[in-house]
């Protein structure tokens, strides 16, 4: 299933529609990557509101994305995390500093729109 | 000593979208049984790291998923099983931070803190075989 990708000014908003298999995670990769750098995005929020599960291998390819972005100068932001997939995380000993995270979409392009502002 | 109910749910795992298969079934399978949310989600986790393993490790391997009943107490039996490589050193696998993949190196000592019981056995060459049971509450 492909993820859709949408701009929004200078943010980009991608919406992870059900679990991905790893060649859709990868194409996904590739494509937020691609598309960040295409328009020159200064952020970009990654919904996984809809995931039940987030396990090690998933969250290792969330934290890798996040950083890919970081070093082409996207700041990217995950949100929507469910709390039992929140639980279950901690449980299996990932404490998410690999990324940001916000609570929705909403609160994910506030913070990216407050640095803006800062700047 | 522990009942088994039913024949069980089996689940051939041999690629990525294997995992999310078995983490699907097990998590119905929960959710029919009348587990919480929170414990579905453990439950489809600790599958998804343990296939995740087999796919990674062994190449095919085959989940099994089956309601189980001890006294009064009531709940669901998974296990993993593969016929690949196997783990030398089981206690260095169970501990936190070590793997010999590209990964957190955290799934087997996560899993073990997500279920209520966990088994883990394994023969060097002939596989790999765990055992968990997550109690209704």
């Amino acid at each position: 299933m492909t993820v859709p990708i949408l701009r929004q000014g200078k943010h980009l908003i991608a919406s992870v529609q059900a679990s991905l298999s790893d060649r859709e995670m990868d194409a996904f990769k590739s494509r937020l990557l691609a598309e960040a750098r295409r328009v020159n995005a200064s952020g970009a929020v990654i919904d996984v509101s809809v995931l039940d599960v987030l396990d090690s291998f998933g969250t290792r390819m969330l934290g890798e994305l996040v950083i890919a972005l970081r070093l082409c100068g996207t700041r990217g932001i995950i949100v929507g995390i469910q709390p039992e997939v929140a639980f279950a995380m901690v449980m299996l000993g990932m404490h998410g500093q690999q990324f940001e995270t916000a609570l929705d979409l909403d609160a994910g392009l506030a913070m990216l729109a407050h640095e803006v502002t800062l700047r | 000593m522990s009942e088994v109910l039913a024949a069980p749910l089996n689940c051939h795992v041999a690629s990525d979208e294997d995992v999310l298969r078995a983490r699907q079934m097990g998590r119905k399978c929960a959710a029919d049984m009348g587990f919480s949310r929170q414990d579905q989600a453990l439950i489809a986790t600790a599958i998804s790291e343990l296939t995740r393993n087999i796919v990674k490790y062994a190449g095919i391997g085959k989940m099994e998923v089956q309601e189980v009943i001890r006294g009064n107490k009531r709940g669901m039996l998974v296990e993993v099983s593969d016929n690949g490589p196997g783990i030398a050193d089981i206690d260095l696998a169970m501990t936190d931070g070590f793997s010999t993949g590209r990964s957190l190196g955290l799934g087997l000592p996560g899993t073990r803190r997500m279920v209520d019981e966990f088994d883990i056995a394994s023969t060097p060459g002939h596989g790999v075989d765990v055992t968990f049971i997550k109690w209704l509450r």
